[in-house]
């Protein structure tokens, strides 16, 4: 498989919606209208913790150009249900309630009501209008004061989920997992090194640029029509008739192009609530498009983590015993990344005696939703600061130390399976005999690396590929392409049927116009849904090679497709001359009719894929603040489709992980209060922050995909966090238990170091 | 509220529009006129998803009242394009695969044209410095530096 030659696969050709990216001409979320729409606006509580006693709206209703106005308690009681998914799972009860605020306000930013008026100007004058009762609770902040004894509860009814020993009811801990291997008081006994600490990350956002946006319209016959920004068209048809009480065949979802998400459009906050809008209002159309601050207070984002890894060790670097406790902020509801987090923590080693705890609870914050491999990034700079700890301790070379322990072809992961052929050795490898890792460093700089890696997900993706009479042909899957998606399905196409890739137009359907496909995430759309776009272009290869036996008069055994063209094989070449796509395309009608191939599938387990990441940072000792001078990015994509792309997805993941490293964090008063919901006070990285980020593609073939393709989005932001603080540690000789490595934060330590 | 009557050029177009006065300039291009290719990222000036050229000065246009623009010259990025001629810095942001979601490219474009016209031979650092008012969360902005700093080079006549 591995020695297949490609013609199309691992070209760079330019996306075929790129075109309208660079003019202006893509409709994001907020650039459709529709006749006779109205203009929403939301409601949201200033209290990070409040029982809602009344909402009486009536005054905004009666105001000029309102139309409709909703709160909790017009919308129905969902019960609790959870549910799996893409990137984690979520219980269609809380996602309601998060829409929509039912009896408490659990955090600074929760939507409590919402308005149409005619215009956004008379929406956003209606909610002042609104009158709230609120009785304010004591909010919970940390996951510290979430369990301790006498702790306010968010939720009294809230079951506690998971293995172990769960804690009684009422509890902030939503959920517990675990995973243990060998025996954790021998594997000490037998350890010669011992290292052990206590780390901290703070809850930070997503960041897409696009906020999010929808409209929402409801007719006569009880049909609904949405437009929205989502990493999942069907996800939101079926979310939104969960929270509405609805069958989901009502609603139809045309996504429009998306302006980011990483995780952070996996879920729902608008569309029931427009729904809702625009069923009081008389069907009229409803607009609702969120504000940056709205994002930042009530969507995204991911956990603030604590976390306390001992490693134990012989005096050669075998690591022969592992214990991590990990506990998630999980915001308002239950569902934070905690299980992932505990099953890559020690993911990337052999270590035989281990023992990983995980809790979820619930603070008063946003509820966080799915963020690049979400729950990894966080345990890994635990893992990987402790990894660099032990490698100075024993005076190995942190890679060496990593390539005596690491996990290969055949090793069981501690979360049960074994791996399949991984690249994290040969990753390793590649940082070693990088340039960068031999490079003499200046004055007060440092180097810091670090490995990780993400599982990928396969899940469930359909396809349908059409040729037409001029021999062109167009792929249709069900994922939004979030980041040149489209071109990697037109170079898959292209690869089977053997025409350029820009013959072919590939497009994302709506809820009715393909077969199911679950959302664009967990890296899974290349590899699923790029596996059903192979299936389905072989479906076409099959029917046009029967086209050409039937015009040959001789069996399809005997017909070959190759390189765009069907070829005669034994007898039958004696007589004819291969035809291409084009000659059979023609005469479709006479040879039996239009030729449309198709596949659904269920991908089977994706293939994690495994990285190693350089950082060198310069230091300033006088302010405290630091800058990445050097930085590369090594990682196995089992196969690089388009590797543009693919370098794209690890520069971007390399530079949110640094972002993350070294400013981001939300900031809260004491009530609970968001102080920076903006991107002047959110501190994301800008182009002057960053130099160019190195990239090297590793590609150890994936068997369970037909190229070889793993996914690559998420690994990315991995290794990063523990890159950058490896490097801070190197260049200060200060190790950073707690991001971010912000200037008041590094300063601080050098003074306190002297 | 009575509404203001505002007389403009776009993109080399004679266009007008009635707004509220407290409209910003993006809402009266995104609403009044259409012009969608301008994004809204934050609407307080820190993103740059919404740059526009205005009388020759790059602005974001969330923090330019609609009122303001009263018998001046905007330039959006529906504007860049020469008929089916794609400006240079759209091409090598096409080549460079200097885009992945798309949604802050319209706002780079406008931002680096300024850029070039200003400087038609930035360093990287200048080219980092000058677009530090754009926020892209997707690429890293590597691509993005490399697409700019070759339309440059196109532009000067050098081939890369």
């Amino acid at each position: 498989m591995s020695e297949r030659k490609f013609k199309y696969v691992g070209t760079r050709p330019i996306r075929h919606d790129g075109l309208d990216k660079v003019t202006g001409r893509a409709e994001f979320g907020a650039d459709q209208e529709m006749p006779g729409m109205l203009w929403g606006a939301i409601l949201r509580s200033p209290h990070a913790h409040a029982r809602i006693r009344q909402i009486d709206a009536s005054k905004a209703l009666a105001a000029p150009g309102v139309k409709a106005a909703v709160t909790g308690a017009d919308m129905p009681k969902v019960p609790h249900r959870w549910m799996g998914g893409a990137e984690g799972g979520m219980d269609f009860g809380d996602v309601a309630e998060n829409c929509l605020a039912r009896e408490k306000a659990l955090y600074h930013g929760h939507a409590v009501a919402a308005v149409a008026a005619a215009t956004q100007q008379q929406a956003q004058d209606a909610l002042a209008l609104i009158q709230v009762d609120y009785e304010v609770l004591e909010p919970v902040l940390d996951v510290e004061r979430a369990l301790a004894p006498g702790a306010p509860i968010l939720d009294p009814e809230l079951e506690p989920m998971g293995h172990g020993a769960l804690p009684a009811k009422p509890t902030n801990v939503a959920t517990c997992v675990g995973f243990r291997g060998g025996d954790l008081a021998q594997g000490f006994r037998e350890a010669e090194v011992v290292v052990e600490r206590s780390f901290r990350t703070p809850m930070v956002h997503q960041g897409y640029i696009e906020p999010h946006a929808c409209i929402a319209r409801t007719g006569e016959d009880g049909k609904i029509l949405i437009w929205c920004s989502t990493q999942g068209a069907f996800m939101v048809q079926m979310m939104s008739a969960m929270a509405l009480g609805l069958d989901p065949n009502l609603i139809k979802v045309i996504p429009s192009e998306i302006g980011g998400g990483f995780g952070g459009k996996t879920t729902i906050y608008l569309e029931p609530v427009a729904i809702e809008l625009s069923r009081r209002a008389g069907g009229r159309p409803v607009k609702l498009v969120m504000t940056r601050e709205e994002v930042f207070r009530a969507t995204g984002p991911t956990s603030g983590t604590s976390i306390r890894i001992k490693l134990g060790a012989k005096r050669d670097g075998r690591l022969v015993a592992g214990q991590a406790r990990l506990v998630y902020e999980a915001g308002a509801y239950r569902g934070s990344p905690v299980g992932p987090g505990a099953m890559t923590v020690f993911g990337s080693y052999k270590i035989p005696h281990f023992e990983i705890e995980g809790l979820d609870v619930l603070v008063n914050k946003p509820k966080v939703a799915a963020y690049r491999a979400p729950g990894a990034p966080m345990a890994n700079f635990a893992m990987e600061s402790l990894m660099d700890e032990l490698a100075r301790e024993l005076r190995i070379d942190p890679i060496e130390l990593r390539l005596l322990n690491a996990v290969s072809e055949g090793c069981k992961a501690p979360y049960g399976p074994r791996y399949g052929p991984i690249g994290l050795v040969e990753s390793l490898r590649a940082a070693k005999e990088h340039p960068h890792y031999k490079a003499p460093l200046g004055k007060n700089q440092g180097r810091g690396i670090a490995a990780g890696f993400w599982f990928n997900a396969g899940l469930q993706s359909s396809a349908v590929v059409s040729v037409n009479m001029d021999g062109s042909a167009v792929v249709r899957t069900g994922n939004p392409d979030i980041g040149g998606s489209r071109a990697s399905m037109a170079i898959m196409a292209a690869e089977e049927l053997g025409i350029p890739v820009e013959r072919i137009r590939p497009m994302v359907g709506d809820t009715e116009s393909v077969g199911y496909c679950d959302l664009t995430g967990g890296s899974r759309t290349t590899f699923a849904t790029g596996m059903a776009v192979i299936e389905a272009a072989r479906d076409v290869v099959r029917q046009l090679r029967e086209r050409a036996a039937k015009i040959w008069s001789c069996s399809v055994d005997d017909v070959k497709w190759e390189d765009g063209m069907a070829i005669p094989l034994n007898a039958a070449a004696e007589k004819n001359k291969p035809l291409p796509l084009i000659a059979l395309t023609v005469q479709m009608g006479a040879t039996g009719g239009p030729i449309v191939g198709r596949a659904s599938l269920t991908a089977p387990a994706a293939g994690p894929g495994f990285a190693v990441h350089l950082c060198d940072l310069e230091v300033d000792p006088e302010t405290g603040r630091s800058e990445v001078r050097r930085y590369t990015a090594i990682q196995d994509a089992g196969k690089a489709v388009h590797p543009g792309y693919v370098e794209g997805q690890m520069q971007g993941g390399a530079a949110q992980g640094i972002g993350w490293a070294l400013n981001e964090e939300y900031v809260w008063d004491a009530e609970g209060v968001v102080q920076n919901p903006g991107f002047l006070d959110y501190r994301m990285p800008v182009a002057s922050d960053l130099p160019m980020v190195d990239t090297v593609i590793i590609e150890v073939a994936n068997p369970t995909h037909p190229y070889g393709v793993r996914g690559v989005g998420e690994t990315p932001i991995v290794p990063p966090l523990a890159a950058v603080a490896n490097a801070m540690r190197d260049a200060t000789g200060v190790r950073f238990e707690q991001l971010p490595l912000s200037p008041p934060a590094v300063l601080a330590a050098l003074e306190a170091r002297g | 509220m009575s509404r203001t009557h505002v007389e403009t050029s776009v993109n080399g177009e004679p266009a007008e529009f009635l707004c509220q006065p407290s409209e910003t300039l993006l809402d009266a291009l995104r609403n009044q006129l259409g012009l969608t290719g301008t994004k809204e990222g934050c609407g307080t000036g820190d993103c740059g998803a919404c740059s526009v050229m205005l009388d020759g000065q790059l602005v974001p246009a969330c923090l330019v009242l609609a009122p303001e623009v009263e018998g001046r010259s905007v330039e959006t990025i529906e504007g860049i394009a020469r008929g089916e001629k794609l400006h240079p810095l759209q091409r090598k942001f096409l080549e460079h695969a200097a885009l992945q979601c798309g949604i802050c490219t319209p706002g780079f474009i406008v931002a680096a044209k300024a850029l070039l016209e200003k400087n038609p031979s930035p360093t990287e650092a200048q080219a980092r410095y000058y677009l530090a008012g754009n926020l892209c969360r997707c690429t890293g902005y590597d691509k993005i530096i490399r697409a700019v700093l070759d339309a440059g080079a196109e532009m000067r006549g050098e081939s890369a």
